[in-house]
């Protein structure tokens, strides 16, 4: 015993202070796993989690901004027992516009610029996900929190509505219409906001850009339809002026298919054949985003 | 000896679990070529970047040499699986680069040469991203990338935004995420860029290192041969996307040996350098004035061909009865390997013109 315990004191010893290189041989989990890590990653980026406190800021407060008007609406409306809510649900997102545009013009960069400015992205192309996995968990996780953004204060009006007892069919027929409606904004917005960050690695002009082509856009389309609508008898030229904003491309659709009531000047909004246009254009509006974001990623490869 | 007691047994079995492992690297490891190119050639329209090359890789600590522009980056992109080649095949760890990129970069790991990382993360928050990338599962991502943080010498720091990080903090977080998912083979991007003379040191180390201790094969890109002399087990050099030379560090440094011999003057031989020059050429051994070199006219250069060499010199210089200053090996560095084909090149050339 008395020559073991030595050895024995040693072999702690060495135990203690072994933190030698461990090898790994767990699971290789690959690549749709690593597209999904990506993804919510991503998505919870786009709300500030799991970054700094910073960041949590302008999300979390636009996201409160969005549903504040619809608990307002949904306390007026059981308050004075109307028999329907203020606002339709296709309605909610055209009204709140601004604010939508304004996250997505701040998520957008933070998504995609920094990787491409910091030059992460060879970072995960040596690894197992290709361009088409990062590109498709990028866009999904944007067009995500988008969806959350858009129905979450829809689903505050359709509990209200339910709450106060207001037309059960009626009111679930129109929620379901919102929710597809905002579906569509959704993948609409964060394909062109992507595109568009994508192409300018600073955050900066990112933010900038994304705010310029969404309101801009919809500010000369609404300002022509304006003067179109005072000065030309026919109402064709007023809405195919549509086509040409995002907003306005989704307010054509709802309106077509979706039992919405046209924001465009004097309530034109296009017939159901002008709406398969419509629809066929922010389709392929959709689709160009993401070809244009496939083509990006495979120039940015090492 | 019979084993009474834990510790007994305990004793017994290191050294089995020590054989059975050596046994394992010597049959996993040593026996297989971790990269294999066979007449690799990448065509740009109006560049050549890789042209027929040809070479084998074993397990170990391989420099990669180049001047800028040589190919490096364009053969690390197409081992990875990232790039077509225009013709010829590659193979990594036994998998062709063609149809197997995917596999190939689950098993590998990959330092990029320029900055990568975001400024606002810190190096735990990213480097588990990053293993949670290579396929590993959360809690295995999180307990490897505190492991791997701690080998390349990340502790506390580890835990603020890397926008804070010193060069050589940002090397080893670049380093970490290159190694977190424990590849059998890294790609090392000229990773010594931008220390200063002791960060260098220290990132040889750590990589000679990943080597010796982690068991992982290195692919390491340098334009410093210095550098890959100290950490490299073989070199490859290639220029203008050819093959120019590949060997192991023992044979670019080792194959002959020159002796660099310095005397001291006396009254009977005011200049003794050349004394012993015609001294040696007398007894048949060309001496070069060690031109180029610090103390040159007062130094010699010998070709060593083996032992007899060390006595005569010593005798020479005894019989001239002059003091012998120093007398000792100079090795051949991989820098004169450039010198050697820049000479051949001018030779090609001249012949052409």
């Amino acid at each position: 015993m008395a020559v073991e315990q030595p050895t024995a004191r040693e072999a702690e010893q060495t135990r203690i202070h072994n933190i030698g290189y461990r090898s790994y041989d767990g699971p290789r989990l690959g690549r749709a796993y690593a597209r999904r890590s990506l993804y919510s990653q991503s998505l919870r980026g786009a709300y500030g989690l799991g970054r700094s406190v910073k960041s949590k800021v302008l999300p979390m407060l636009l996201f409160v901004v969005m549903c504040v008007p619809a608990l307002i609406m949904v306390a007026v409306a059981v308050a004075t027992k109307a028999k329907d809510l203020p606002v339709e649900y296709t309605r909610y997102a055209i009204i709140m516009q601004a604010v939508i545009g304004l996250y997505v013009a701040s998520q957008a960069p933070q998504s995609v610029s920094r990787d491409l400015r910091f030059k992460t992205v060879p970072l995960y192309f040596s690894r197992p996900i290709e361009t088409a996995d990062y590109v498709r968990a990028k866009y999904a996780a944007l067009a995500s929190a988008m969806f959350i953004l858009t129905a979450a204060p829809l689903i505050v009006l359709y509990v209200g509505a339910l709450l106060s007892k207001l037309d059960f069919a009626h009111q679930t027929k129109g929620f379901a219409e919102g929710l597809v409606s905002v579906a569509l904004l959704s993948l609409l917005f964060s394909g062109i906001s992507l595109v568009i960050a994508a192409a300018t690695p600073r955050r900066g002009f990112g933010i900038a850009a994304v705010i310029a082509v969404l309101t801009i856009s919809y500010g000369a389309v609404s300002t022509i339809q304006a003067i179109a609508h005072v000065h030309a008898a026919d109402s064709t030229a007023l809405v195919w002026m549509g086509l040409f904003s995002p907003v306005t491309l989704i307010d054509g659709v709802q309106t077509a298919f979706l039992g919405a009531s046209s924001s465009f000047p004097g309530g034109h909004g296009p017939s159901s054949a002008q709406g398969v246009v419509f629809l066929l254009v922010v389709l392929g509006l959709i689709a160009g985003s993401h070809g244009l974001l496939m083509r990006r990623y495979r120039k940015a490869g090492l | 000896m019979t084993p009474t007691g834990p510790y007994d047994w305990s004793l017994t079995r290191i050294p089995l679990c020590g054989l059975t492992t050596a046994v394992a690297c010597l049959t996993t490891v040593d026996d297989v070529t971790v990269i294999a190119t066979e007449s690799l050639s990448k065509r740009y329209p109006r560049v050549t970047a890789l042209d027929r090359l040809s070479v084998d890789v074993e397990p170990g600590v391989t420099g990669l040499v180049g001047a800028n522009g040589a190919g490096k980056s364009t053969l690390i992109k197409i081992l990875l699986g990232l790039s077509p080649a225009t013709e010829g095949r590659a193979e990594v760890l036994g998998l062709d680069v063609a149809t197997k990129g995917g596999a190939i970069r689950e098993r590998v790991g990959y330092m990029p040469e320029h900055d990568c990382l975001p400024p606002d993360v810190s190096a735990t928050e990213f480097v588990v991203h990053m293993a949670r990338m290579s396929g590993l599962p959360p809690a295995a991502a999180r307990e490897r990338t505190a492991d791997t943080l701690r080998h390349v010498g990340l502790y506390e720091e580890r835990y603020r935004p890397i926008g804070g990080y010193s060069t050589g903090m940002k090397q080893r977080v670049k380093l970490a995420q290159a190694l977190v998912h424990d590849p059998q083979l890294v790609f090392l991007d000229e990773p010594t860029n931008g220390l200063d003379p002791v960060g260098r040191d220290e990132m040889l180390g750590l990589i000679r290192r990943i080597h010796t201790d982690f068991g992982i094969s290195v692919l390491v890109t340098s334009h410093l041969l210095g550098e890959l002399e100290r950490t490299c087990d073989h070199v490859v050099v290639i220029d203008g996307g050819k093959l120019l030379r590949s060997s192991s560090t023992l044979d670019f440094t080792q194959t002959t040996t020159t002796l660099a011999i310095e005397v001291t003057d006396t009254d009977e031989h005011p200049d003794g350098t050349s004394a012993v020059r015609d001294a040696l050429h007398a007894r048949g051994l060309t001496a070069q004035d060690g031109s180029g070199l610090p103390g040159a006219g007062r130094i010699l250069l010998v070709t060593a061909e083996g032992e007899q060499t060390y006595d005569l010199v010593r005798d020479v210089v005894a019989d001239l009865g002059l003091g012998l200053v120093r007398m000792e090996q100079r090795r051949h560095h991989i820098a004169e390997v450039f010198k050697e084909s820049d000479a051949q090149r001018k030779e090609a050339v001249g012949h052409g013109g």
